[in-house]
């Protein structure tokens, strides 16, 4: 066993690229790390019981709900959330495709939407099957609509802006297939 | 939350000295299900022994032509293995079927055969449950019950078991790694999980502190014609109110072998065994299929909010053994 059995662990961990070195009580989750120690308030909480994707941050290029991750597994891993995809003015391509498309009206949701965006057009791109996929041996993804609602059934969005989301996503894909 | 302890476990055997030792201790893999009955007041460890770090997160082939999966593979990591979704496409199929990309992403394959039910009295610590707390009783029976057993159940505890993988596994003859205190063993899926009786708490048939090592699947040429189907209350991200793990081989326009595990009716995966032997030997049309659904079915006790699943299932079958029959 390599660690103590106390209530609390220290754990260095990349969020965006910059290195931290936390104290962390064993009890709290990766979401509560970003928004209450980090001041990184973009990953929302919305049910803080993995059901609405609103927290939805990269683990090491995968998507995860930063809800149900306890911060003091991160030992050594990576963390990329809303913050970290663009670069201030010079917007993520899946960011601007959902200003372009108006893929949202509240808002509260759509960093989760965005980060979960970014790593499943990533799987689809790597050939990994989804519940609508007809043939799962078939290991090319024709990333249509009904693949993307599917792939994106994690993200709730309570305003229903789900038809500029799939738009937005669309989009994106098209632009990254074309370059 | 209550406080409690963590530990890295580095070596199997450490880590089921430690947990069996301690009956507060729980293992932590991807913690999809853990972390949140801790948040719900469910589950109140006093140690998580993190065993996602183990040499166990390898997808095999074996010698024999069946594949190892490790215990702490991610579920996405499974669902897309070309030698899963060409062998065993039913599993495939399970997986991607079950909860959503991202959860997909941190639960473990052992997690999610031991995961708990979503019985709404057990996620309620404010309710009784005999399965969450031994004795304080089972309001299920006369409440909320309409995703609830419908075989296999009893007196005290009427829950399912949600996993859609483990269905798949079921259907498939998985033969599940664990490590006790008292050293490994291997345990045929169909004998992993316990009948409720009058201790639902206790859920599976390994010793306390048991580890999930891994789970091998045969190697099984019917497996490659193999199909889930899940039913549930909407197209995604939802637990099924019944599904079916299927495959069979049909000569002739007789069946000649065929396997069928059921899930969200019983309190866990269920084997068809009833239906398989009614098919076996039979002619492979739809009158066929619906009578073996009806000698599955006929062990069945409906409550009058989950009634509904005995067409259902019965449905599902045929139609399931109706496409498998197809394309045979």
């Amino acid at each position: 066993m390599t660690s103590q059995r106390d209530l609390f662990g220290s754990i260095r961990v990349a969020v965006n690229g910059e290195p931290h070195e936390l104290e962390i009580d064993n009890r709290e989750t990766l979401l509560d790390v970003l928004r209450e120690r980090l001041g990184a308030t973009g990953t929302k909480k919305g049910c803080d019981h993995g059901q609405c994707g609103a927290c939805t941050v990269l683990l090491d290029g995968r998507r995860a709900n930063s809800c149900l991750v306890l911060a003091v597994t991160l030992q050594g891993r990576a963390v990329t959330t809303i913050e970290g995809l663009g670069d201030g003015d010079d917007l993520h391509p899946l960011q601007r495709a959902f200003i372009d498309h108006d893929g949202y009206q509240c808002g509260y949701c759509t960093p989760g939407q965005i980060c979960s965006a970014v790593a499943m057009l990533e799987e689809a791109a790597a050939g990994w099957p989804s519940h609508v996929t007809d043939d799962v041996a078939e290991t090319e993804v024709k990333l249509d609509e009904a693949e993307i609602r599917e792939r994106m059934s994690g993200n709730l969005c309570r305003c229903g802006a789900y038809v500029n989301i799939v738009a937005a996503i669309v989009a994106a894909h098209d632009e990254g297939s074309a370059t | 939350m209550k406080q409690f302890g963590y530990a890295r476990a580095d070596d199997v055997a450490g880590a089921v000295a430690l947990v069996s030792a301690r009956p507060g201790a729980r293992y932590l893999g991807g913690g999809t299900n853990l972390v949140d009955l801790m948040k719900l007041g469910v589950e109140r460890p006093d140690l998580l022994v993190d065993v996602s770090g183990l040499a166990l997160g390898e997808i095999a082939e074996n010698a024999d032509g069946g594949v190892h999966i490790g215990a702490s593979v991610r579920n996405s990591d499974a669902a897309a293995h070309p030698l899963i979704r060409s062998r065993y496409p039913a599993l495939t199929q399970a997986i991607v079927a079950g909860a959503s990309g991202q959860l997909r992403n941190l639960a473990t394959t052992g997690g999610n055969l031991v995961q708990r039910t979503r019985c709404v009295y057990f996620t309620d610590p404010s309710k009784p449950c005999n399965k969450r707390e031994p004795g304080s009783g089972c309001p299920a029976r006369a409440g909320e019950h309409h995703n609830l057993a419908v075989l296999g159940a009893s007196a005290h505890c009427i829950a399912t078991h949600p996993s859609d993988m483990a269905v798949a596994l079921t259907a498939l003859d998985a033969r599940v790694h664990v490590h006790e205190p008292s050293g490994a063993r291997i345990v045929p899926i169909a004998d992993l999980y316990r009948a409720p009786g009058d201790r639902p708490d206790l859920e599976l048939t390994t010793a306390p502190g048991a580890l999930i090592t891994g789970v091998t699947l045969p190697a099984l040429p019917i497996a490659a014609g193999s199909r889930y189907r899940k039913v549930r209350e909407r197209a995604s991200y939802a637990f099924a109110i019944a599904s079916i793990a299927a495959a069979m081989t049909v000569v002739d326009g007789t069946v000649r072998d065929v396997r069928i595990a059921l899930g969200a009716v019983a309190p866990h995966p269920w084997r068809a065994h009833a239906a398989e032997a009614a098919l076996v030997g039979g002619p492979a049309d739809e009158a066929a299929f619906a009578a073996a659904a009806d000698a599955e079915l006929a062990a069945a006790q409906p409550l009058p909010g989950n009634a509904y699943k005995l067409p259902l299932v019965r449905n599902l079958v045929a139609r399931t053994l109706a496409d498998l029959a197809a394309r045979a």
